[in-house]
């Protein structure tokens, strides 16, 4: 990669980040607060090895989700469902590791491949309503994330799949701790690392390699370019929607593992959080669909949330986070297109450089 | 030995001082640093966090102790909740109080870690020495508003608006059909939720609950009640929108007096009264236990014994129908009747 190229990728998310910077400090300001103080108690609060654990656990669920998300971007096709995807992913999931009293290594994979198949099967509906009749992916998506709440409290309240978990918390069985994934004190001695983290990465992996080194990682992206270029060179654009949206539906399914199988109640209970497909889709925005950039994007995401927590101690209202997260992701799309702008601008400049030199050659 | 007898008439006198100071000082708690935890966008709910926040208040300018309030965020997890009541605990907050059956499992872990602190959490039981499980029968205050919803009814038809579809919320809609149907069994209860449980929503979507109430009002219902949270504040408008009082249109309100709540003063004319569920009364009863050094402990009951349930009577209106809820909360104190629960 060039070195144009690298400072034209960096430029626009540390424009983003910048400007959203700019933003808060103007907030905070006519709040009055004192900014460098806010600034610095994020800082020392978000680094102490609690802090930066509970980062990387949130960033492995981040990444997964924003992954997700990234496949379905790089076909053109706005997989809005995530968050229904992998809630409904997660609760078989976790009712199937829950009845199973198997060695860890047999349970845990058990559980993951659920995970994928459920959250699949759920990105299919969408694929296949596209394919066969037409309906636009960010309409059913949206629909199918409701209709996977209401099924997902059906099945805990009225069913036998769910128990009382706790007191007025109804959940799955408790997974036995065979079919954990709790990981490791690699920071601090009271919190734990996700052992889920390992899958994440390997995730990330396999997505470059696929999309980047595989034929058919050709035909997805030449699908999400342009379709008719890419059926005219015999790619069946239908068959890689429904393909694409799979993908990004299995992956989707793995986004609730790193909770549910690292960290207390070891069950899907219907206080489960809820709105980790919708961070990935900002993740994935930020991070360019690209899987250091989206690793990159998690842990920045991450370390805001996790660092957020000091603010109310502080007296300062923690919405300054989210509006920082808001402008972010509104920056970056603004961003990314100056610097769109400004690459056409620079490669016009250079052909137009290179084709007179050739003309005066010529002559 | 004389300096003995000095020695115990010094200690004598200032154990009377100390004594003195925290019975009757009311700055007994200046030193007491309340740390309290509301869920994702809880406070300003104008319903069941804000009346912790009451009894927040009241043990500020009572006992004179210092709080704190902290909110869980987007996401939150159960490992995000509770890092934030050790932040609360790390940071000498003491009793540390968690609102809402959602620190369950996260006040538990903590508690754990430091048993010095008091830890309190409402609607949910955590077994552990130090912290106080407070648990309200909302059913009772639920039968009390029924049988006053059943009274002013004159359409034989009334209305519950429930938040999230979960257990908790479930008690309100059965202890309310039950004290409805005691009054009058032919009563027809419409019925409907904001959201499945999980969808966190629920408890902040005004405009769905306006929907429900104007279909419900559509169909004859001409007094509704609703437990939902923030959500409530639909039902109210809607009813005031058809014509309120002046059509025999009723609304009840829920967990604090709502009638009294400053940002629903708009509203206020059609709130007969409010299901009271006390969460003020027991975050100031924690936080008295702890300035007077008797924290409390275990699992504690609010109920109508205890006062720590009942309904509103701030609106004069509700006169004509205290007559016949008195009446069953006596009836309900006394055991003849048993009000319903959904596990």
């Amino acid at each position: 990669m060039s070195r144009q190229k690298i400072l034209n990728s960096l430029a626009a998310p540390l424009l983003a980040v910048g400007f959203s910077l700019v933003v808060v400090t103007i907030i905070l300001f006519a709040f009055g607060s004192n900014v460098f103080e806010v600034f610095n108690s994020m800082a020392v609060y978000g680094t102490s090895p609690r802090s930066l654990t509970l980062m990387l656990n949130l960033a492995t669920t981040y990444y997964i989700s924003a992954v997700a998300v990234a496949i379905g971007f790089k076909m053109n096709l706005f997989n809005i469902g995530v968050n229904g995807q992998y809630m409904l992913g997660g609760m078989c999931a976790a009712a199937v590791a829950g009845s199973l009293n198997l060695p860890g290594v047999v349970a845990i994979p058990i559980t993951i491949f659920v995970a994928i198949a459920v959250g699949a099967a759920w990105a299919g509906v969408a694929a296949w309503l596209k394919v066969a009749r037409g309906v636009s992916e960010v309409i059913s998506t949206i629909m199918l994330n409701f209709i996977a709440l209401g099924l997902i409290s059906y099945i805990i309240i009225r069913t036998n799949v769910g128990r009382a978990a706790s007191f007025n918390v109804r959940g799955t069985e408790i997974i036995p701790p065979n079919g954990r994934m709790v990981g490791w004190n690699l920071l601090s001695p009271t919190i734990k690392v996700y052992g889920f983290i390992i899958v994440a990465a390997l995730i990330g992996v396999l997505y470059w390699f696929v999309l980047n080194r595989t034929v058919f990682g050709y035909d997805l992206r030449a699908s999400g370019l342009s379709v008719s270029a890419a059926s005219a060179s015999g790619v069946n654009s239908k068959r890689m929607v429904v393909i694409a949206m799979l993908i990004s539906g299995g992956i989707a399914g793995m986004v609730g593992l790193p909770d549910l199988l690292g960290n207390d109640p070891y069950s899907y209970t219907l206080n489960f959080p809820s709105g980790y497909g919708f961070t990935g889709i900002a993740i994935a925005l930020l991070g360019r669909n690209n899987p250091i950039g989206i690793a990159f994007g998690a842990i920045l995401w991450a370390f805001l949330d996790v660092s957020s927590q000091i603010l109310d101690i502080e007296n300062v209202p923690r919405e300054i986070v989210t509006i920082m997260q808001g402008v972010i992701v509104l920056a970056v799309v603004v961003a990314y297109e100056l610097v769109r702008r400004n690459r056409v601008k620079s490669e016009q400049q250079n052909v137009g450089e290179a084709l007179t030199q050739k003309e005066s050659s010529a002559s | 030995m004389k300096k003995g007898v000095k020695i115990g008439a010094v200690l004598a006198a200032a154990a009377l001082i100390l004594t003195g100071c925290s019975s009757n000082n009311n700055d007994a708690g200046a030193d007491v640093k309340v740390g309290l935890a509301y869920d994702t966008g809880g406070k300003g709910d104008g319903s069941f966090n804000d009346a912790a926040f009451a009894g927040l208040t009241k043990a500020q300018t009572d006992l004179g102790v210092e709080f704190k309030e902290v909110e869980a965020g987007l996401n939150a997890t159960d490992a995000s909740r509770e890092e934030l009541l050790r932040l609360l605990a790390d940071t000498g907050y003491n009793p540390v109080i968690a609102v809402g059956f959602l620190y369950g499992t996260a006040l538990g872990n903590v508690a754990k870690d430091y048993p010095d602190v008091n830890f309190a959490i409402v609607d949910s039981v955590v077994d552990s020495p130090n912290v106080a499980s407070l648990i309200f029968a909302a059913e009772q205050a639920s039968y009390l508003v029924g049988v006053i919803a059943a009274t002013a009814s004159k359409s034989g038809r009334i209305g519950f608006i429930g938040g999230m579809e979960i257990p908790l919320i479930k008690n309100f809609e059965v202890g309310y059909n039950q004290g409805a149907k005691s009054v009058n069994p032919n009563i027809i209860i419409e019925s409907k939720y904001m959201g499945p449980a999980g969808d966190n929503t629920s408890w902040n979507v005004p405009e769905k609950a306006k929907t429900a109430t104007e279909g419900m009002i559509a169909k004859g219902v001409d007094v509704a009640y609703a437990a939902a949270g923030g959500s409530g504040l639909g039902m109210f408008q809607a009813i005031q929108a058809a014509g309120g009082p002046a059509k025999n249109l009723w609304a009840i309100g829920v967990d604090s007096d709502q009638y009294t709540i400053p940002s629903l003063a708009d509203v206020k004319d059609v709130i007969l009264t409010s299901a009271l569920k006390r969460v003020d009364v027991s975050v100031f009863e924690v936080i008295k236990g702890v300035v007077d050094d008797a924290p409390l402990t275990g699992v504690q009951n609010f109920d109508l014994t205890r006062d720590g349930v009942g309904y509103a009577t701030s609106n004069s209106s509700v006169e004509p129908f205290k007559a016949a809820a008195d009446a069953a909360a006596e009836k309900i104190k006394s055991g003849e009747i048993v009000v319903k629960t959904v596990k």
